[in-house]
């Protein structure tokens, strides 16, 4: 039994081949993992090493290097409140702790019916709308305390579907075609363009040197 | 009206479709540059006299000019833009794709790599969506991939996501989690990954809006861009300005062409503070640099300027605090991020980072006594011995020497703050 399916199997295969090295494929194959399964499922993290001819624990070690990555589930809505400075002058700690009292939950915790991950979040670039939460990865901002309930109550109520997939689904936009141009040419035609450069170069010197 | 060279399509209707960059001339300069040889391409670059806008500031035609002429060597864009209060590459992958795309193509072909990567934040969907679908819509436009327009010049562009780390920004971190790996950077030397950097070949890394104005550049030639501006701060800078004001965004500005005050108070830009209040201090650049004070406003936005006055322009970022917020607490919060953020590799950066963000949050909520202060700087000075700007390195990476730039910053400037808080057991200020 794989876990990609069939189609995300494709998809991890062009991943695998657009680098001279398989693992550069290990975070984007990860994304595309979350984005089937919601999280980085044991399984996932198997396929993944043997997609790309490495360790299981290799790719557990890599993983758990990022915040993004996770290897426990989360909710289907991972609710990020910045609290970094420019958020924090325009009421990120606060919001982060009216967004406690609404789900009922401490940042790191999931509300019981699996639907919201509460996190505290570092400056995720949205700073002119401070202060801004993040939703799986999509941003709003500035938001009262009154708009984060609307928020809340949007995403409980499946009207922000659209704009935000479940958590795990970052990029809906994947890459038409594989690499096209193999490497071998590529170097090869590489070879000829510093050679002509070279040419070109000991041909401006000898004219410099004829001027003088 | 000044000039506007990166967000010159912010604004647009469907500013990311290719359709719509064709319209404004797009991929024009790809094809121009394409017609000339790489030195000329480079030669155009050096002329501009441009400043890498990731942050360290480094002359982007010098750094090509240091790169390794091995058959194999590589482009890698960094757009992980985590630095705190930074926001400007997240306007630019969202609202012009394709400027980006058509930098890195005419940047690939002036230094001959054999393939280039755009490493977006992971945290960007939508970033990721817009750049994603842009590349797919250069390939089938014939602009990147093999033969591109009948020129001869193939090469294939991969776009890279991150998974969230703000070490990944660092340019060698940024190479290891190309790799697929951790995010730990390298021990230099070697100093440059124009001689060692991805897969072990000689590597170029510039940043998002370093690419972003090489069309401009090879359209109007670098003698234009040079003519923007004063002195090494050429062309334009897209400042992101965040905090108390009331107008907080992007703004793109001539260089040098502006103050400080300017760009806070011009109702055209940061239009001012709520009323009756006043500037404390600014932080220019991203949390990593020292703070200035009012008396530093009419400083002109340029990088040597900005340095002069002992702190640096950085990532472009500026951060407003006014006579409202707290010192303290806005120094523990920036020491709270980097404590976060270290990626535990170097002691004096992993363990200091926490300390001291232990004892800024004691002072902050008053459970403080006045030797912490002492203390406090005694921690960052065996981060950064002597705590000079800019500061001595003890670690790997240059995010550990940054960490005390804040807290010194604050201690410097506010220390009467940090006493009231020490003396009446709390911060005085309402939050
Ligand atoms: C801790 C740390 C974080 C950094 N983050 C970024 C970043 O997010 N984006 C960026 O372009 N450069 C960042 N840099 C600077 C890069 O190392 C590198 O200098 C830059 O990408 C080079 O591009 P440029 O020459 O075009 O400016 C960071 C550096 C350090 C030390
Ligand atoms: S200075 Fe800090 S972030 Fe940089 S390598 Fe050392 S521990 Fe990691
Ligand atoms: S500080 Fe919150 S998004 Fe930048």
């Amino acid at each position: 039994m794989s876990f990609f399916t069939p189609e995300n199997l494709g998809k991890a295969q062009v991943l695998v081949g657009l680098y001279p090295d398989k693992r550069s494929a290990l975070i984007p194959l990860c994304h595309l993992a979350q984005g089937q399964h919601g999280h980085l499922s044991n399984e996932a993290m198997v396929e993944i090493a043997e997609l790309l001819g490495i360790q299981p624990a290799e790719v557990m070690g890599t993983a758990s290097f990022y915040d993004m990555l996770h290897t426990e589930e989360v909710g289907k809505y991972l609710v990020g409140v910045c609290t970094n400075v420019a958020c924090m002058l325009g009421g990120g700690l606060e919001l982060l702790e009216h967004a406690s009292d609404v789900l009922g939950i401490p940042p790191g915790a999931t509300t019981d019916d699996g639907m919201f991950t509460l996190e505290e979040v570092e400056c995720v670039a949205h700073c002119d709308k401070a202060p801004c939460a993040q939703v799986n990865y999509r941003y709003f901002g500035p938001l009262a305390d009154s708009d984060f309930d609307r928020l809340v109550d949007d995403l409980r109520s499946d009207r922000l579907s659209e704009t935000v997939p479940p958590h795990g689904v970052l990029s809906r936009v994947f890459r038409d075609a594989p690499a096209m141009v193999p490497l071998e040419i590529i170097h090869q035609e590489r070879r000829d363009m510093d050679e002509a450069k070279k040419a070109r170069l000991a041909a401006q010197n000898q004219d410099a040197g004829g001027k003088q | 009206m000044s000039t506007k060279i990166v967000t010159a399509r912010v604004g647009v209707p469907d500013s990311y479709l290719l359709s719509t960059y064709l319209e404004h001339g797009g991929y024009s300069s790809l094809k121009k540059a394409l017609a000339m040889t790489p030195e000329e391409v480079h030669a155009e670059v050096n002329a501009s006299g441009m400043l890498g806008r990731g942050g360290a500031g480094f002359e982007a035609g010098r750094k090509w000019a240091m790169l390794k002429q091995d058959v194999v060597r590589y482009l890698v864009v960094n757009g992980d833009e985590s630095e705190p209060s930074t926001f400007k590459d997240h306007l630019l992958v969202e609202q012009d794709p394709h400027q980006l795309v058509e930098g890195t193509l005419i940047t690939a072909y002036a230094i001959g790599a054999s393939r280039a990567f755009i490493y977006l934040r992971g945290e960007f969907a939508l970033g990721l969506e817009r750049v994603q679908a842009a590349i797919n819509e250069a390939y089938a436009y014939g602009a990147v991939g093999r033969n591109i327009f009948g020129s001869g010049f193939s090469i294939d562009l991969v776009l890279q996501p991150g998974a969230g780390a703000y070490i990944c920004g660092e340019e060698t971190a940024l190479i290891e989690s190309l790799e697929g790996k951790r995010g730990f950077p390298r021990i230099k030397p070697p100093y440059f990954p124009a001689v060692i950097g991805l897969y072990g070949a000689p590597t170029i890394v510039n940043n998002v809006e370093t690419m972003s104005n090489i069309p401009w550049i090879i359209a109007n030639g670098g003698k234009s861009f040079a003519a923007l501006g004063k002195g090494r701060s050429t062309g334009t800078r897209l400042f992101a300005l965040s905090g108390d004001v009331l107008r907080p965004g992007n703004y793109e500005l001539e260089m040098t062409s502006k103050t400080f005050r300017e760009l806070i108070f011009d109702p055209e830009f940061g239009g001012g503070l709520r009323d009756g209040r006043s500037v404390k201090a600014v932080i220019p650049g991203g949390v990593s640099a020292p703070w200035i004070g009012p008396d530093n406003l009419d400083l002109p936005l340029g990088q040597d300027e900005v340095a002069q006055a002992g702190s640096m322009l950085g990532s472009g970022s500026i951060i407003v605090i006014d006579d409202h917020s707290c010192a303290v607490r806005a120094a523990w919060r920036i020491t709270k991020f980097f404590n976060r953020e270290s990626c535990g590799q170097c002691t004096p950066c992993r363990e200091g980072s926490g300390w001291i963000e232990k004892i800024m949050h004691r002072i902050e909520l008053g459970s403080a006594t006045e030797s912490d202060l002492d203390l406090v700087l005694d921690v960052c000075d065996n981060i950064a011995p002597g705590l000079t700007w800019p500061p001595q390195q003890t670690t790997i990476c240059v995010l550990g020497p940054s960490i005390p730039s804040s807290v010194v910053s604050a201690i410097k400037m506010f220390r009467d703050e940090f006493m009231i808080h020490i003396k009446e057991e709390g911060c005085p200020f309402v939050h």
